[in-house]
C-alpha cells in the first residue's frame, strides 16, 4: 500500500536508479525523503542542491559520471529545471525527471493538482527538441512507468519527463511489486574504440555511444553545436541541420517503443473521452455510468504524452459525434484533439481549474448526454 | 630542423590551435600555469581529470583546447555540474575553470554553496573585471570607475572581493594571484591538486581582458603584465585584504590553508551512520 | 655560457608582443613585415640566457626556447 510519490521513488531503486539530486518542493517531497532514506543504505548517492537550478546541474553531472540518476520536482522548479533539460537533450545525457503538477504559474495553490504543465514538458526547452513525456494514472502505473523512464533514457541517451500530480501522488494504493530480477534496463552502450563517435550515428533511430569519464576518450561534452565528435561548429549550417534532425529523430523514429495508451469501448462509441492521469480514473468511472444507461461511451488514455501518435485520437473522432476532452487545465490536451479531429466530431473543452477539485464522474456524464442532445 | 614545441602544448589539443582567444589574452597564460604544474607534479596526461566549464572566455580554456574529459556547461552552472561528476567518480579529479562572470554573477551562488560544503572541487576563478565574451560589460568585479559596455560613465556599483567571500566559508584553500605572478600561481595549481587535494579549493587569478579592460585604457598586455607586478601586494592576514584595497592595490598570497576532510569524506561516514542505522 | 635561441612557431603567434615586453634582456623585437597569417611576430636580436620567461608568458604556446646542443638543429622562427 503506498503512495504515487512512494511508488515513484520505488520505481526508480528497481530501475537501479543510485543517484538521487532534488530541491524540496510540494507535492513531490515525499519522494526525496524515501530517497534520502534509502540511498545511502544501498550505495547510492543523494544529494540535497540549494536550488533546483543546480539539482538539474547536478544531475547531467551525475549522469556522465556514469550514474543512473533521478531528480523530482514541481511546477516552479520544473521551469527552473528547463535550460538543463535543453543541455540534456543538447549533449545527449540519459536522465529521468518527474514533475508532479501543482497548480501554477507561479506559487499557484502549492498543494493542489493540475495538469497545466502538458506543453511544456513538451516544449520547455528554448529551440528544436524532442523529450519523452510519460503520465502514469495510479500509483501502480508510476511506478512502472518510472522504470520505463529510466529504460528509454538509457537506450536513446535522452532525458525523460514523468509527468504526475498532486492526486497521484497523495493517493495510496496497493500496488504489486515485479521480480526485481527481471527488470531489464539496458546500460548504456560505450563506445567499441576510439573511433566512435559520441555525438553521432549513422542509424537516427540509435543513440551515439556514451564514452565514460577517465578512460583516455577525452570526450568533449558541449551545449553548443557541435559535430559528431563534440567539437563546437557554430558556423555551419551543415553540422546544426544535421544535428538536431538526429536528436529529433531518435525520438520520434522510437514512438513504437516510447508511445503507450489505452483505449476502450472505442469500436461502437458516440461519445468519446480523451484523457492523461489522475483524470483518467473519472472518465473511466464516467463511460462505465453512460454504458449502464446505454449510451455509447468509449475512451483514450494517452500513457505517453510525447511523442504523441494522433492515430487512436483520430479514429476516436471518427467514430464518435462528441469528444470531450476533461483536463485540470483551461485547456491544453484539446488542442490534440482539435488537430486530431477531422471535422467529424465536436470536441468539448472541460477545463476545470480551481484546485482541489477533481473532474467528477458525474460532471462528464452530465456533458455527454447534453451533447449527444444538441 | 625541426621547431621547438612549447611545454604547454602536449597537454592540448593540437587540432584545435591556434585558439579562438584575442592577441594577448592571459587565459593561455593560465594554460601554461596549469601544464607546468602538471609537469612539475609528473603528470604524463590528463586522464584522471575533468575540466568542467561554463560560458565565456575562460571557460573555453578546458573545452576545447585542454586535453582531457571536459565538459562545458550553462553559463553559470559548472559547479553543480562539477558536483553531479565528484560524487558519481569520487576518485576522479574535477577542475573547475571559468570566469568572474560564470562563477561569481550567475554562479555564485552554487560557488558560495560549494565552498560551504567544502566540496570536493579544485575552482580557478579568472578574473578579468568584466564580461569579456559579449564584449566588455560589466561585471561584480568592475572596480568603480572603470568604463565599460554598461557603464560608459564609469562603473559606480561596489565590486565584490570574491576570494574573501570565499575565505569565509568552510573552503579548504583560498588563495589570490595574478597572472603576473606566474611562479606563485603554479606552484598554487600544485598544492591544490597535491598538498591540499581534499575539500574545496579555489584560485582566483586576476586578469584584465586584454581588450576590453587594458585597450580601452591604452595598453599593451605586456604593460599589465608589469603594473599587475607592481599592484600585487602580498597579504600577511585577512585584514591586509582592506587596506591595500583602500590603497589600490591588489592583495595577493593564500588566504586560507586547512586540510578539513571535503564534502566526499564527510558523506562517506553519513552513509557508514546510515548503514547501521535501525530503520527499515 | 650555453647558447640558447628562442624557436617561434608562426602559425601560432599572434603578434601580441608580451614575449617582447617581458623579456629582461631585451632580445627580441617585433618584425617590419607580417607572418602568413597576417600578424607581426617577434624577431631575435641578441643573446638569448635562456631564462624561458617568455615561455612562461606566450599566451599562444608560440614560443618555446631551445638551448645547448639542439640550438642548431632548432630552425629561429617559421
Amino acid at each position: 500500500m503506498v503512495t504515487g510519490n512512494e511508488a515513484i521513488a520505488e520505481g526508480a531503486i528497481a530501475a537501479g536508479c543510485n543517484f538521487y539530486v532534488g530541491y524540496p518542493i510540494t507535492p513531490s517531497s515525499e519522494i526525496m525523503h524515501y530517497m534520502a532514506e534509502k540511498l545511502p543504505r544501498i550505495g547510492g548517492v543523494f544529494f540535497q542542491a540549494e536550488d533546483e537550478l543546480a539539482a538539474i546541474n547536478v544531475a547531467i553531472g551525475a549522469s556522465w559520471g556514469g550514474a543512473r540518476v533521478m531528480t523530482a520536482t514541481s511546477g516552479p522548479g520544473f521551469s527552473l529545471m528547463q535550460e538543463g533539460i535543453g543541455y540534456a537533450v543538447m549533449t545527449e545525457t540519459p536522465l529521468v525527471i518527474v514533475n508532479v503538477m501543482r497548480v501554477g504559474p507561479a506559487t499557484g495553490q502549492a498543494t493542489k493538482p493540475a495538469q497545466g504543465d502538458l506543453m511544456q514538458a513538451r516544449w520547455g526547452r528554448h529551440g528544436d527538441q524532442a523529450v519523452p513525456v510519460l503520465a502514469p494514472e495510479s500509483p501502480q502505473e508510476a511506478f512502472e512507468l518510472t522504470v520505463k523512464a529510466f529504460a528509454v533514457a538509457e537506450e536513446l541517451r535522452v532525458p525523460v519527463i514523468l509527468l504526475s500530480d498532486e492526486f497521484i501522488a497523495h493517493m495510496r494504493e496497493v500496488i504489486e511489486l515485479p521480480n526485481y530480477e527481471s527488470i531489464k534496463i539496458p546500460s548504456r552502450r560505450r563506445p567499441k574504440s576510439l573511433s566512435e563517435a559520441p555525438f553521432g550515428s549513422r542509424d537516427p533511430r540509435i543513440a551515439p555511444p556514451m564514452p565514460p569519464l577517465s578512460e583516455g576518450y577525452y570526450v568533449l561534452v558541449t551545449g553548443s553545436t557541435h559535430n559528431e565528435w563534440g567539437y563546437r561548429d557554430t558556423r555551419s549550417f551543415e553540422t546544426h541541420y544535421k544535428l538536431s534532425k538526429r536528436l529529433w529523430n531518435k525520438v520520434w523514429l522510437n514512438i513504437d517503443k516510447i508511445f503507450e495508451y489505452e483505449a476502450r469501448y472505442v469500436d461502437d462509441a458516440e461519445v468519446g473521452f480523451v484523457a492523461f492521469g489522475s483524470v483518467a480514473r473519472s472518465v473511466k468511472m464516467a463511460v462505465k455510468i453512460l454504458r449502464e444507461k446505454g449510451i455509447r461511451a468509449g475512451f483514450v488514455r494517452l500513457k505517453t504524452l510525447w511523442p504523441l501518435d494522433l492515430k487512436p485520437i483520430r479514429s476516436l473522432c471518427s467514430m464518435c459525434k462528441v469528444v470531450i476532452v476533461p483536463e485540470l487545465s483551461l485547456g491544453q490536451l484539446v488542442l490534440d484533439v482539435e488537430r486530431a479531429n477531422e471535422g467529424n466530431a465536436k470536441v468539448i473543452n472541460y477545463g476545470k481549474v480551481g484546485g482541489g477539485e477533481p473532474i467528477y464522474p458525474r460532471e462528464l456524464v452530465k456533458i455527454a448526454l447534453e451533447g449527444l442532445k444538441s | 630542423m625541426k621547431l621547438a614545441k612549447h611545454f604547454s602544448r602536449r597537454y592540448l589539443r593540437e587540432e584545435v590551435l591556434p585558439t579562438n582567444f584575442c592577441p594577448g589574452c592571459f587565459n593561455g597564460v593560465l594554460i601554461n600555469a596549469l601544464s607546468k604544474a602538471f609537469l612539475e607534479l609528473g603528470i604524463d596526461d590528463l586522464r584522471n581529470y575533468v575540466f568542467v566549464s561554463g560560458i565565456g572566455c575562460s571557460s573555453w580554456i578546458p573545452s576545447p583546447y585542454i586535453k582531457a574529459d571536459s565538459l562545458h556547461t550553462l553559463h553559470g552552472r559548472a559547479i553543480p555540474v562539477a558536483t553531479g561528476v565528484k560524487l558519481a567518480k569520487p576518485d576522479l579529479e574535477v577542475i573547475v575553470i571559468g570566469g568572474d562572470g560564470d562563477l561569481a554573477s550567475i554562479g555564485l551562488g552554487h560557488l558560495i554553496h560549494a565552498a560551504r560544503r567544502n566540496m570536493d572541487l579544485l575552482v580557478i576563478l579568472v578574473n578579468n573585471y568584466v564580461y569579456g565574451m559579449t564584449r566588455g560589460q560589466m561585471s561584480p568585479t568592475t572596480p568603480m570607475g572603470l568604463v565599460t559596455a554598461t557603464t560608459p560613465y564609469g562603473s559606480f556599483e561596489y565590486p565584490i572581493d570574491i576570494c574573501r567571500v570565499i575565505a569565509s566559508t568552510n573552503a579548504n584553500y583560498v588563495a589570490r594571484w595574478t597572472i603576473a605572478h606566474f611562479i606563485d600561481l603554479k606552484n598554487s595549481i600544485k598544492d591544490a591538486l597535491s598538498r591540499y587535494r581534499r575539500g574545496f579549493r579555489f584560485i582566483e587569478v586576476v586578469a584584465p581582458c586584454t581588450t576590453y579592460v587594458a585597450r580601452r585604457l591604452g595598453k599593451r598586455a605586456g604593460e599589465v603584465i608589469k603594473e599587475l607586478l607592481k599592484l600585487g601586494v602580498r597579504i600577511k592576514d585577512l585584514n591586509d585584504l582592506d587596506k591595500y584595497s583602500r590603497e589600490g592595490k591588489i592583495g595577493i598570497g593564500i588566504l586560507k590553508a586547512e586540510d578539513k576532510p571535503g564534502y566526499v569524506e564527510l558523506y562517506r561516514e553519513y552513509v557508514r551512520r546510515a548503514v547501521s542505522h535501525g530503520r527499515t | 655560457m650555453m647558447p640558447c635561441t628562442p624557436n617561434i612557431d608562426l602559425n601560432l603567434c599572434k603578434g601580441c608582443g608580451i614575449c617582447i615586453d617581458m623579456c629582461p634582456y631585451k632580445v627580441l623585437r617585433l618584425s617590419d613585415d607580417v607572418s602568413s597569417r597576417g600578424y607581426h611576430y617577434p624577431i631575435v636580436t641578441g643573446d638569448c640566457r635562456g631564462c624561458r620567461v617568455c615561455e612562461n608568458y606566450c599566451p599562444d604556446f608560440a614560443i618555446s626556447i631551445v638551448c645547448g646542443e639542439d640550438v642548431e638543429k632548432s630552425i629561429g622562427n617559421r
